[in-house]
C-alpha cells in the first residue's frame, strides 16, 4: 500500500500535459493533425494504465480515503485530493473512456482538430479532479471548470443548433452551482474549514442543513438532471459531436449523482431525510414522463438523452432510499449508465458519420448491410433495457430493491418506467435494423476495424457487469456501509420529532435484512 | 543631524516625490527636444520608467505605519498594496498607448506627463487621511483625466467625452465638498480618526447627509450605480488607450479611498452605511450585467462590464470587516490584471489602418489570430467569474465576506446577476471561435504582445500559486483596522 510517488495527481494532470504539448506542437496542417491525435490517444491510455495500478493497490475493505494527498494552498483551502470506494469508480470510468473518445473522433473530427484534443485532454483533468477533490473549493473549481471546455466542444464541434445548444448548456449549470458555492461559504464559515473529510465529521446546525442542501440540490439536479431542469440536455446531447455527448451521458451528469452522494447525504443527514419525498417524486416524475417523451422522439440521439434522464432517475430514487441496496444500486446503475449510454452515443456515431442524418425515419432494415452492427447495437438496446444478464438490470434491480423497502409505491411507480423503456428501446431497435432496407442506405458499409476496437471493451464490460457485479460492487461497499453508519447515527443524533426519528431507524433496520450480498 | 532626521521622517512620501519630480522633469525634456513627435516618444517612453520607478520606491519603503504632514497623509500597508496596483494600471496603459500614439499621429508629450499627474493624484488619494487631503488627492487625479479623454481634440466624440466627464465630475466633487463640510460640520474635525472618535456615539442625522453627499462622490468616481451615466459615453468617446486608463487606474484609487474612509472614519454607524453600499453594490452589479447584453461596441460593453464589476468589488465593503477589505484588495488586483489583458486585445482591432470596435469585428479570431483569441477568450471566462482563472477567486473572496457578514440577499442577487453577466461574456467567446471569420487583424505590436502575454498568464496560472496577493491582500486589510 507504500505509494510514495502522488499517483493521484499524476492521474489528474497528465492529461493536461498532454494538453500542453500538443499545444507547443507547430508545423504544417496534415502534420499537426496527426501529431495532435496520437498524443492524446497515448496521453489517455497511460493515464487510463496508471489508473488501474490505483484499482490494484486500492483497499477495498477500508473506507478511509487512498492516496490521500495534502499541501497548502489557498489559507482557506487546501489541495487535498484522496479516492475512496464511491469516487475511484468514477474516476476509473472517465479514464477508461477517454480513450476511447478519442478513438471515436479519429476521422470524424477532421476540423481545428488541435484544439478538440486538447479541450478533451483539459475536460479529462478536470473530471478526475472532480472525483477525488477532497476540499470543497477544490471540488467546485473542477467541477465548475468543466464547462469551459464542454462550451467549446458543443460549440465549435457541434450542429446546427450548437450555439442555442452551448449557451444553454452552459448558463443552466452555472446557475445551478453558484448557488452551491455560496453554501460552501456558508459551510466554511460554520465548520472553519472546507476540507471534506473535515466536513464529513462536521453536524451542521439545521436551519444550514436546509438551505446548503437546497443549494446543493440546485447544483446537482441540474447536473444529473433531473426533472424539471432537464431541458438542456437533449439540446446539449443533439448537438454535441459523438464523443462529446459520450462523455456528457457517460461522466458529466454522473457529477451529480456523485456529488448527492459526497456531500447531501453524509453532509447534511436530516435535511436529506426529510427531502427525500421531494426527490422520490421528482425522480418519478422523471422515469415516467421522459420515458414517454422518448418515446415521441424522431431523432435518435434526442431518444438516448430522454432515457438517460430517465435512467437518472433510478440513480436519485436508489441513493435516497438510504438504504445499502439503494444506495449500491445508485452507484452501480451510474457505472453501468456510464458504459451503456456512452456506447449507444458511439452507435449513433457509427450511423451518423456514415449518413449524416439523426432521423430515426431515415434508417431502416441495417441488419441486411450491417450484421456486426446490428449485433452490437443489441447488446447495448437490451443493456439500456435493463436485461438481466447486463450490467444495466443490476442497478435498476438494486435500486428498487432498496426503495421498495422504504417506500413501496414509488418503487412500484418506477417499474413501470423499465417496461416503457423496453418499449422506446426495442421501438428504436427495431425501425432502425429490422425492416426493409432503405433504398438510401444500400451502400452503407459495417463497423470497420477502429470502430470493432472501440466497441469491445464496451460490449465485454457491459456482459460482465451484468454477469458478475461483484467487483464494481465490493469496491464500494466499505464506503456505501459507513455513509449510511454515519448518517444513521446523524439521524439519531438530532433531536428532531421523536416520532419522525424512530419512525426511519425502524426501516433503516429493516431495510438491513437483507445484507447487500443477498441481492446479488 | 536635525535636517537630515527631518529628510527621513519626509521618507514615506517618497514615491509621490518621484512622480512630481520626474512629471517636471518630462515637460521640460519635452520642451527641450527639438521636433515634436521625437520628443513625445522619448517622453512617453520614459514616463512609463518613471512609473516604474516609483514602484521599486513602494515595494522598498520600511514596512510599518508612517504618519505625515499632521496626520492628513498615512503610509501604511493599505496604501503600499493599492499605490503598487494603481503604478500598475497606470504603466500598463501607458505601454499600451505607445503604439496607438504613433499610429494615430497622436504623439504628445503631454500624454505621458499627464498620466503621470493623474498618478500622482491617484497615489495621495490612496494616502489620504483627512478629508483635506482626500479632496486635494480626488482634483489632482480628475483634473488630467477630464484633459486626456478631450486629447483627440480634433474628433467630436472625444471632445464630447472629455466635456461630459468634466461637468459631471464637477458636479460630483461639489457633492463631495459639500458632505465633507457637513461632516466638519458635525464632528468638528476633517481627520478620519478624528471623525471615528466623535461618531463613536451613534450618528447625528446631519453626518449621515454628510456621508451620503460624500457617497454620491465616490460612486462617480468609480461608476457605480447610480451615479454611473457617464461611463458608457466616456468610455466610448475616449482615445481608446485613455478608455483603458479610466477602467483601471483611476477605479482603484477610488476604490481605495471609498474602502479607506468608510472604514476609517465611520465605524461607528456601519450600520448606516452599510445599507447605503449594500444598493449601490446590488444595483451596479444587475444593471452591469443586464444593460451589457445588448451593446455592440467593445468599448462600451467594458463600460458596463466595468460598472458590474466595481459591484462586486463594493460587496467586499459591504461586508465592513477585514474579509471583506481583503476580498475588495484582491478583488482590484485581478480586475486590473483582467482589464489591461482585454483593452490589450481591443487595442490590436485594427485592420486596414483603421481601429474598429464592434463587438463583430471579433468574428472567427479563433481562425485568424489563435493565440490572441485563445489568451481573451481565458479573459473572459475569468471576467465572467468561471473557475479555475482569477476573476473566481475574486468573486470568491468578497462573496465569503458577505456570507460572513450575514447578507444573504446581496450574495444571492450577487452570484445571479454574475451568472446573467457571464452571458454577455460568452456571447464575445461565441463571435471569435464559433462564427465565419472576417478579415484579420494587422499584426499585434510587440508591448501588446507583452500586456497581453503577462496579464493572460497570470489570470491563468493565479490558482496554481494564489499566495503573494492573498497574503499581501491579508495584511494589507488589516492595517485598516
Amino acid at each position: 500500500m507504500n505509494i510514495n510517488w502522488p499517483i493521484l495527481s499524476v492521474v489528474t494532470f497528465l492529461p493536461l500535459l498532454g494538453a500542453a504539448f500538443i499545444m507547443l506542437v507547430r508545423g504544417n496542417e496534415a502534420l499537426a493533425r496527426g501529431t495532435a491525435r496520437w498524443v492524446a490517444m497515448w496521453t489517455t491510455l497511460v493515464t487510463f494504465a496508471i489508473s488501474l495500478v490505483m484499482v490494484w493497490r486500492f483497499d477495498a475493505t477500508s473506507a478511509e480515503f487512498q492516496f490521500v494527498e495534502k499541501h497548502p494552498w489557498l489559507g482557506i483551502a487546501s489541495y487535498h485530493m484522496g479516492v475512496d470506494g464511491i469516487s475511484l469508480p468514477f474516476v476509473i470510468l472517465t479514464t477508461a473512456l477517454m480513450p476511447i473518445c478519442i478513438l471515436a473522433s479519429w476521422t470524424s473530427i477532421q476540423k481545428r482538430v488541435k484544439e478538440y484534443m486538447i479541450a478533451f485532454l483539459m475536460l479529462e483533468t478536470l473530471m478526475v479532479g472532480t472525483f477525488s477533490a477532497l476540499d470543497l473549493v477544490l471540488f467546485y473549481l473542477f467541477f465548475e471548470g468543466g464547462l469551459i471546455p464542454m462550451f467549446l466542444i458543443i460549440g465549435v464541434w457541434g450542429g446546427p443548433r450548437r450555439v442555442y445548444a452551448t449557451f444553454k448548456f452552459f448558463l443552466y449549470t452555472l446557475l445551478g452551482s453558484v448557488l452551491m458555492l455560496l453554501a460552501i461559504m456558508a459551510m466554511y464559515w460554520d465548520a472553519g474549514t472546507t476540507d471534506i473529510p473535515a466536513l464529513l465529521r462536521h453536524g451542521f446546525p439545521l436551519g444550514l442543513q436546509k438551505w446548503a442542501w437546497l443549494a446543493f440540490f440546485a447544483s446537482f439536479a441540474v447536473k444529473l438532471p433531473m426533472w424539471p431542469v432537464h431541458t438542456w440536455l437533449p439540446d446539449a446531447h443533439v448537438e454535441a459531436p459523438t464523443a462529446g455527448s459520450v462523455i456528457l451521458a457517460a461522466i458529466l451528469l454522473k457529477m451529480g449523482g456523485y456529488g448527492f452522494l459526497r456531500f447531501s447525504l453524509p453532509m447534511f443527514p436530516s435535511a436529506s431525510h426529510d427531502f427525500a419525498p421531494l426527490i422520490f417524486t421528482l425522480s418519478v416524475v422523471a422515469i415516467i414522463y421522459t420515458s414517454l417523451v422518448a418515446l415521441m422522439q424522431e431523432d435518435v440521439k434526442k431518444l438516448i438523452a430522454y432515457s438517460s434522464v430517465a435512467h437518472m432517475g433510478f440513480v436519485t430514487m436508489g441513493i435516497f432510499a438510504l438504504t445499502p441496496q439503494g444506495v449500491a444500486g445508485g452507484i452501480f446503475q451510474m457505472i453501468s449508465h456510464g458504459i451503456v449510454s456512452g456506447a449507444l452515443f458511439l452507435c449513433v456515431g457509427v450511423v451518423y458519420d456514415r449518413m449524416h442524418t439523426r432521423e430515426i425515419a431515415f434508417y431502416g432494415g441495417l441488419v441486411n448491410r450491417m450484421p456486426l452492427f446490428a449485433a452490437v447495437f443489441m447488446v447495448f438496446t437490451l443493456a439500456n433495457v435493463g436485461l438481466p444478464g447486463t450490467s444495466g438490470f443490476v442497478g435498476e434491480f438494486l435500486s428498487l430493491i432498496g426503495t421498495f423497502k422504504i417506500n413501496t409505491a414509488v418503487a412500484t411507480i418506477a417499474t413501470f418506467g423499465v417496461i416503457l423503456s423496453a418499449a422506446y428501446a426495442l421501438w428504436l431497435y427495431r425501425k432502425m435494423i429490422f425492416g426493409n432496407l432503405k433504398p438510401a442506405l444500400v451502400g452503407i458499409k459495417d463497423i470497420g476495424l477502429r470502430e470493432v476496437l472501440i466497441f469491445t471493451p464496451l460490449v465485454a464490460l457491459t456482459i460482465l457487469f451484468g454477469v458478475a457485479p461483484k467487483p464494481v460492487l465490493d469496491m464500494s461497499a466499505a464506503s456505501v456501509t459507513q455513509l449510511l453508519d454515519n448518517y444513521k447515527h446523524a439521524l439519531a443524533a438530532v433531536p428532531a420529532p421523536v416520532k419522525d426519528a424512530t419512525a426511519v431507524s425502524i426501516k433503516m433496520e429493516r431495510a438491513e435484512m437483507i445484507p447487500v450480498s443477498a441481492a446479488r | 543631524m536635525n535636517q537630515s532626521m527631518q529628510w527621513q521622517a519626509m521618507l514615506p512620501i517618497l514615491p509621490e516625490a518621484v512622480l512630481a519630480v520626474g512629471a517636471m522633469l518630462m515637460l521640460m525634456i519635452g520642451v527641450s527636444v527639438p521636433q515634436s513627435e521625437r520628443s513625445a516618444r522619448i517622453v512617453n517612453g520614459l514616463c512609463i520608467a518613471v512609473l516604474a520607478l516609483a514602484a521599486f520606491v513602494v515595494v522598498m519603503l520600511p514596512a510599518g505605519r508612517a504618519v505625515l504632514f499632521g496626520g492628513s497623509f498615512v503610509v501604511d500597508d493599505y496604501a503600499g498594496f493599492l499605490k503598487l496596483l494603481a503604478l500598475t494600471g497606470s504603466g500598463g496603459t501607458l505601454m499600451l498607448s505607445l503604439n496607438w500614439l504613433t499610429l494615430e499621429k497622436q504623439q504628445k508629450f503631454e500624454y505621458g506627463v499627464l498620466f503621470l499627474l493623474s498618478t500622482l493624484g491617484m497615489m495621495l488619494l490612496i494616502s489620504a487621511a483627512d478629508l483635506i487631503a482626500l479632496y486635494l488627492g480626488l482634483e489632482m487625479m480628475s483634473l488630467p483625466l477630464y484633459v486626456v479623454a478631450a486629447s483627440n481634440r480634433d474628433n467630436r466624440r472625444s471632445t464630447e467625452a472629455g466635456l461630459k466627464y468634466f461637468v459631471l465630475g464637477a458636479l460630483s466633487s461639489g457633492m463631495l465638498l459639500y458632505g465633507a463640510s457637513l461632516i466638519y460640520g458635525f464632528t468638528g474635525t476633517v481627520n478620519f480618526a478624528g471623525i471615528a472618535k466623535a461618531t463613536g456615539q451613534g450618528a447625528h442625522l446631519g453626518l449621515i447627509f454628510g456621508l451620503v453627499f460624500m457617497f454620491v462622490g465616490f460612486c462617480f468616481k468609480i461608476s457605480a450605480v447610480p451615479f454611473h451615466m457617464w461611463t458608457p459615453d466616456v468610455y466610448e468617446g475616449a482615445p481608446t488607450p485613455v478608455t483603458a486608463f479610466f477602467a483601471a487606474a483611476p477605479k482603484v484609487a477610488g476604490i481605495a479611498i471609498f474602502v479607506r474612509a468608510t472604514v476609517v472614519a465611520f465605524p461607528g454607524i456601519t450600520h448606516e452605511w452599510q445599507q447605503i453600499v449594500v444598493f449601490v453594490s446590488i444595483a451596479s452589479m444587475v444593471l452591469g450585467a443586464f444593460a451589457a447584453i445588448g451593446q455592440r461596441n467593445i468599448k462600451r460593453l467594458m463600460a458596463y462590464s466595468s460598472i458590474g464589476h466595481m459591484g462586486f468589488a463594493l460587496v467586499g465593503l459591504a461586508a465592513a470587516t477585514p474579509e471583506g477589505v481583503q476580498g475588495v484588495l484582491v478583488y482590484m488586483s485581478i480586475y486590473v490584471a483582467m482589464t489591461l489583458g482585454t483593452f490589450a486585445v481591443i487595442l490590436s482591432m485594427r485592420r486596414d489602418g483603421m481601429y474598429v470596435e464592434n463587438i463583430s469585428d471579433l468574428a472567427g479570431l479563433a481562425r485568424t489570430h489563435p493565440t490572441m483569441a485563445f489568451f481573451l477568450a481565458m479573459l473572459l471566462f475569468s471576467l465572467a467569474g468561471i473557475p479555475p482563472l482569477a476573476g473566481f477567486f475574486a468573486k470568491f473572496y468578497v462573496f465569503l465576506a458577505a456570507i460572513k457578514a450575514g447578507l444573504y440577499t446581496l450574495a444571492v442577487i450577487g452570484v445571479l446577476s454574475s451568472v446573467v453577466g457571464a452571458y454577455y461574456y460568452l456571447s464575445i467567446i461565441k463571435i471569435m471561435y464559433f462564427d465565419e471569420p472576417v478579415k484579420g487583424f494587422e499584426r499585434m505590436p510587440g508591448m501588446l504582445r507583452l500586456v497581453l502575454g503577462v496579464s493572460g498568464l497570470s489570470v491563468m496560472l493565479f490558482f496554481a500559486y494564489p499566495a503573494p496577493i492573498l497574503d499581501a491582500a491579508t495584511v494589507a486589510a488589516k492595517s485598516l483596522f
